[in-house]
């Protein structure tokens, strides 16, 4: 059964956002959703740029006040 | 498709030490193939229990340091490694010069490489020097 989970990583500069996100990502099982809490703004374009390099799905970008909403499916 | 990224590290300063930790990683993290070769005054930082103190060039260096969110460039070496395998090159002169063995650096670099070695890797790959 698919999990999600939510990654805090708001606070922290590029590229630390995305390395926790990668991070989790191994550890995950595909299907299992992640959503990333970041507030560094480049972590909005260069997410889906991976997503889309490694292969993943990218379910949703939302900017919420001050911080970004990316949530991510593993696909493989 | 995967590219081929080198990085040579020179430089024994915050920025260009952090700028090149930064590639590194990420492009590891992207399923590029990375390789990492530390020479000069950047090689030091890798010695095990060396110091965190880490020159700084101008203001974005101190900025760097003032900033708790901002990853330690070792960290995003370690990344790079860990979550990339980047291979983390030692100098095999610089440790020569500096007196010092494979077994005095930090896990995570490999082994001493000499230039052309590394070169010899690099052909046909991008290359960035810091």
């Amino acid at each position: 059964m698919s999990e999600s989970k939510t990654i805090d990583a708001r606070d922290t500069f590029c590229p630390g956002p995305l390395m926790e996100l990668i991070t989790y990502m191994k550890q995950a099982n595909v299907g299992d959703t992640l959503e990333l809490l970041s507030t560094d703004n480049g972590t909005a374009s260069d997410v889906p740029e991976w997503i889309k390099k490694v292969g993943h799905e990218m379910v949703s970008s939302e900017k919420v006040g001050e911080v970004w909403h990316l949530t991510v499916r593993k696909t493989k | 498709m995967s590219q081929h990224l080198h990085i040579i590290c020179v430089t024994g300063t915050r920025e260009k030490l952090q700028m090149a930790a930064m590639f590194a990683s990420v492009a590891a993290a992207t399923g590029d193939q990375v390789s990492v070769f530390f020479s000069m005054n950047a090689l030091p930082f890798f010695v095990k229990d060396s110091t965190d103190e880490v020159p700084v060039e101008g203001r974005f260096g101190e900025l760097m340091e003032q900033e708790v969110g901002v990853p330690p460039f070792k960290q995003l070496f370690k990344h790079a490694s860990e979550l990339g395998d980047a291979k983390l090159l030692p100098c095999s002169m610089a440790l020569d010069l500096l007196k010092i063995s494979e077994e005095a650096l930090d896990p995570e670099l490999g082994p001493p490489t000499g230039l052309t070695r590394f070169l010899s890797d690099a052909e046909g790959g991008q290359l960035l020097t810091f």
